[in-house]
């Protein structure tokens, strides 16, 4: 018998069923095939002002810096002076998003982009988030070629990119959004959600930044 | 792993005489604590999420079997590999084997209790296959020989100097006149040790907090990063996790999200929670080639469906630990199972057996306060209980004890004989203790005075004073 | 309220019988006073914890029932501890959930008893006492009471009623002492490093009397507090809110 076939009649045996009652598949399948909410805090539930105020205030609260403009165009010159301001090289790495693609970088002579996956050879990376959560501040990433997971863990400093229409109030609102982009019981290969830097509290429960992954993530809400 | 829980009372011993232990767990007595209560208190529906995640899990266990498979079908589809064990050796073996297949020389791990639990690095080791821890905590304490000594701070049981002396016995190249006297300094020296070990490494193993049936996807949560670097560096991901991780949906997954990093460490969210699908797809720049996961029993199936179900639910938080007056005075490793702390206490005996362990369940006051602060609500203290009816039905628990128990039964049964037996005994205790009111020593008591004085007993049993004041006042019995 | 005096079936607690009487006198006052009717059935001895938290469970049963019998006839049941009213109320029906003759007994009986003070402030509405203690004391909530039975404002209510009397708030007052029963006898080390770190926060309080709810915590924690010469005095609360504090503390002689 196999490691499946034994775990799985384990399982049976201790919850005395066959698997093949109608009733428990049902309310299996209802559940898989019409995810529910569960309880909604209502911290997050707001008009878009808000959740974009709630959103900056929390993202804030753990230590990310965030930066509104008004419009997609003022991002390479968001971009130049948060790295002027950070004594950071006027370089970056991002992936193939074609938001920032079509940002006018021509604004920018100086700044360099360089494309594809980070080999932790970069000091800043830049990528797009596809939804904030404003309950949490939390940023939400899918893997691609469009944003490189790795350029959201291996530059020291983390730049990301957010539409203002794309803040939440809550998790589940995006978990809906990524069923409509990839379909029901899809996902992308990763899902990063991301609340403030990488940090540490495993010497003497001191609470330093950048521990593994980026030691600073600069927000920039457009619009 | 090295079980010592059978000599659980010396490792309690030399646990209260290490200074450097004691010194160190002042940090969770109010840390943790503090910062539990702090971001418990500013989400008003806490409760309420409480409730709703342990329908959450209640309703997964309850048809484990089936989201088990849909999960694996997810799995199936994204392009990755289930693997089942129902022992530790059945995990470590299906490791061992993807490792070898793939040529590996070293393995970069997130932190994963269940890596623990199976005993996951000697075995590589001991097959030439080099594991590097990546989470600072455990690096630090791989580095000490060492096993975690809490299951979401495996280091808190060291102090800041004896981790510099740690890098500097460890890492050669350190000049002796670099600083490490500031936790960021020594943090510099991991990150950039093991950011070259994340880049060289050949098979990166995670735990899991979630399996999401749903969708196939494992979820981890960490606050370094190192878990992510450990799973999109390396050619391949391996997973490991319990059949108990199931949840059905993102929605669900997310409940229990609200609860874990607000218990765990006071924090909202941590840092990164990662949601893992399958390996890299054709397009990726970046990923895994191969992505497993090994779901692994271990004496979780012969808790379903019992009085030790409940236990099931467990997230690993650790906020029991973090409020356990046990866990405060003695650390983790004084438990000598893989689990510390009251969710170890219960659940070290089912995976390492009652006999070896039967001191866990034993070793709390009942106080309460772990269920109070589970998120899961857990009834820790009553599946404790039910462990000490189980060891002393199967006669267990050491001889004295279990007759000391059942001869005061026997009088406790018997109301006028224990009334007749107690009034003389309390007499003459009280006649023996009304001067001072206390006794340094008495026989038979030693468990009591080796540390404390007994109060001495006022010399009358109430139920003799009661009858005898209501005689004098004329009233009935 | 009914307008016959509430009968109350005094659960005395083994500690308090065997150790502490005035403690149980103190409650016969405070019941009298708020107008109760008190018996004392005769044929109790203890709740059955010590079996019960040993995996006894056939001896702790059989304890059980027989509380259950003697305490049926009132209308409530009192106990002067939040750990043994806690055992009636909480763990009775659970200890004999499968027995279909006993369980709506232990039910019965559960929603009946009561711990002493909650007693007094949640059922009869007493809302002060009519007592002196001039000094200073700390309240320690022990842990069934103040988890099982959620008593942690009550007493502190009666206790601001008290003339003379200043509260003083113990540090970590909600934290275990380390008696846990049995637990104290067969893990003394632990108990002791656990009581150790409760003595000092009572010392740090400066209150010159630890007051509880429980006879077992008090018993530990004044045997470590003389143990370390300290001059704290320990009671139960009762004694404080009955104005019955003439017998010497817990662990003092005649002689001090």
């Amino acid at each position: 018998m196999s490691g499946r076939e034994i775990v799985l009649r384990k399982v049976r045996h201790a919850l005395g069923v066959t698997g093949e009652e109608a009733a428990r598949r049902s309310a299996v399948a209802e559940r898989l095939n019409k995810p529910e909410p569960n309880v909604i805090p209502e911290r997050g539930k707001r008009d878009r002002e808000g959740r974009v105020a709630l959103f900056r205030e929390m993202a804030e609260a753990v230590s990310a810096t965030v930066e509104s403009v008004a419009a997609p165009d003022d991002v390479p010159t968001a971009i130049a002076r948060y790295l002027r301001e950070q004594n950071l090289p006027a370089a970056f790495r991002a992936g193939a998003d074609p938001a920032i693609s079509a940002l006018p970088w021509d604004r920018e002579p100086n700044l360099t982009r360089l494309s594809g996956a980070s080999d932790g050879r970069d000091a800043v990376g830049l990528s797009r988030a596809i939804a904030g959560v404003a309950e949490s501040g939390t940023l939400v990433l899918v893997s691609g070629p469009d944003n490189p997971t790795t350029i959201n863990f291996l530059p020291d400093a983390h730049i990301v990119m957010l539409s203002a229409d794309d803040i939440a109030g809550d998790y589940e609102t995006v978990w809906r959004r990524l069923r409509e982009r990839f379909g029901a019981g899809q996902a992308p290969r990763t899902v990063n959600l991301v609340t403030g830097p990488s940090r540490s509290a495993d010497i003497e429960q001191t609470l330093i930044l950048g521990a593994h992954g980026p030691r600073a993530l600069h927000i920039i809400v457009v619009g | 792993m090295n079980l010592t829980a059978d000599r659980f009372k010396d490792n309690v011993r030399v646990a209260l005489d290490d200074d450097q232990l004691q010194r160190a767990l002042t940090h969770v007595r109010s840390n943790f604590i503090e910062k539990r209560a702090k971001s418990v208190a500013a989400l008003p529906e806490f409760e309420a999420l409480r409730e709703a995640a342990r329908a959450v899990k209640d309703h997964a266990l309850a048809h484990l079997d089936l989201y088990l498979e849909a999960y694996e079908t997810r799995v199936a589809e994204s392009g990755g590999h289930v693997h089942y064990a129902e022992t530790a050796s059945d995990a470590r073996d299906v490791i061992l084997d993807i490792c070898r297949k793939a040529g590996a020389r070293t393995v970069t791990k997130g932190k994963s209790m269940i890596a623990e639990e199976v005993d996951l690095n000697n075995h590589l080791e001991a097959h030439g296959i080099e594991p590097v821890e990546t989470d600072l905590g455990e690096y630090i304490i791989q580095l000490r020989g060492e096993v975690p000594s809490h299951i979401i701070a495996p280091a808190v049981h060291v102090n800041q100097d004896q981790v510099e002396s740690d890098f500097r016995r460890v890492h050669t190249h350190l000049a002796a006149d670099r600083d490490l006297t500031e936790p960021t300094s020594l943090l510099a020296e991991a990150r950039g040790i093991l950011r070259d070990r994340f880049l060289a490494a050949d098979v990166g193993i995670t735990g899991a907090n979630f399996l999401v049936a749903e969708t196939g996807t494992s979820i981890i949560v960490t606050n370094e990063g190192n878990g992510d670097l450990t799973q999109i560096l390396p050619r391949i991901h391996i997973v490991i996790a319990s059949i108990e991780k199931i949840v059905p949906t993102l929605e669900d997954a997310t409940t229990i999200l609200r609860l874990l990093a607000r218990s765990a460490t006071g924090q909202d969210m941590s840092v990164y929670t990662t949601l893992s699908t399958g390996p890299r797809r054709p397009d990726d720049p970046d990923g895994p080639d191969e992505y497993h996961v090994v779901i692994l029993d271990n004496g979780r199936t012969a808790m379903l469906g019992t009085e030790f179900q409940d236990m099931l639910r467990c997230i690993r938080c650790g906020a029991c630990m973090n409020h356990c007056p046990v866990y405060h005075a003695v650390g983790g490793h004084a438990y000598g199972a893989t689990y510390p702390g009251p969710m170890g206490q219960v659940l070290d005996p089912a995976i390492f057996g009652l006999k070896a362990t039967h001191d866990l369940p034993n070793a709390s006051t009942f106080c309460g306060r772990c269920e109070s602060v589970c998120p899961m609500k857990i009834p820790l203290p009553k599946m404790m209980r039910h462990w000490r009816d189980k060891e002393f039905e199967r006669g267990l628990s050491p001889a004295p004890q279990r007759w000391g128990i059942r001869a005061w039964a026997f009088f406790a049964r018997r109301p006028a004989l224990y009334r007749f037996a107690t009034g003389l005994m309390i007499r003459a205790l009280g006649n023996l203790g009304s001067d001072r009111g206390r006794f340094r020593m008495l026989p038979l008591a030693g468990g009591w005075t080796a540390h404390r004085d007994l109060p001495a007993p006022e010399g009358r049993t109430f139920m003799n004073a009661y009858r005898a004041r209501a005689k004098s006042k004329g009233r009935k019995t | 309220m009914t307008l016959t005096p509430p009968h109350v079936g005094l659960f005395v607690t083994c500690l308090v019988d065997l150790f502490r009487p005035s403690v149980g006198f103190a409650a016969i006052k405070l019941l009298e006073e708020a107008g109760c009717t008190i018996d004392v059935p005769a044929s109790q001895t203890c709740c059955g914890q010590p079996a019960y938290n040993s995996g006894d469970s056939a001896d702790a049963r059989a304890i059980a029932k027989s509380v259950i019998e003697a305490f049926e006839p009132y209308d409530y049941v009192v106990a002067p501890s939040g750990s043994c009213a806690g055992m009636l109320k909480k763990h009775y029906p659970a200890l004999l959930a499968d027995d279909a003759q006993w369980r709506p007994r232990a039910e019965r009986l559960a929603a009946h008893t009561f711990e002493l003070v909650s007693f007094l402030t949640d059922v009869l509405g007493v809302t002060s006492v009519t007592a002196q203690h001039d000094g200073t004391v700390t309240y320690h909530d022990s842990c069934s009471g103040l988890r099982e039975l959620g008593i942690q404002a009550q007493p502190r209510q009666l206790l601001g009623s008290v003339d003379g009397l200043q509260l003083l708030e113990l540090k970590n007052a909600d934290v275990c002492c380390g008696f846990g029963g049995t637990f104290c006898v067969k893990y003394p080390d632990l108990s002791n490093a656990i009581v150790e770190r409760k003595t000092a926060d009572i010392a740090d309080s400066g209150a010159e009397t630890l007051l509880a709810g429980d006879l077992g915590c008090l018993m530990n924690m004044a045997g470590k507090l003389k143990r370390e010469g300290r001059a704290t005095k320990s009671r139960h609360v009762a004694e404080v809110l009955a104005g019955m504090t003439d017998v010497p503390a817990i662990g003092e002689g005649v002689s001090e």
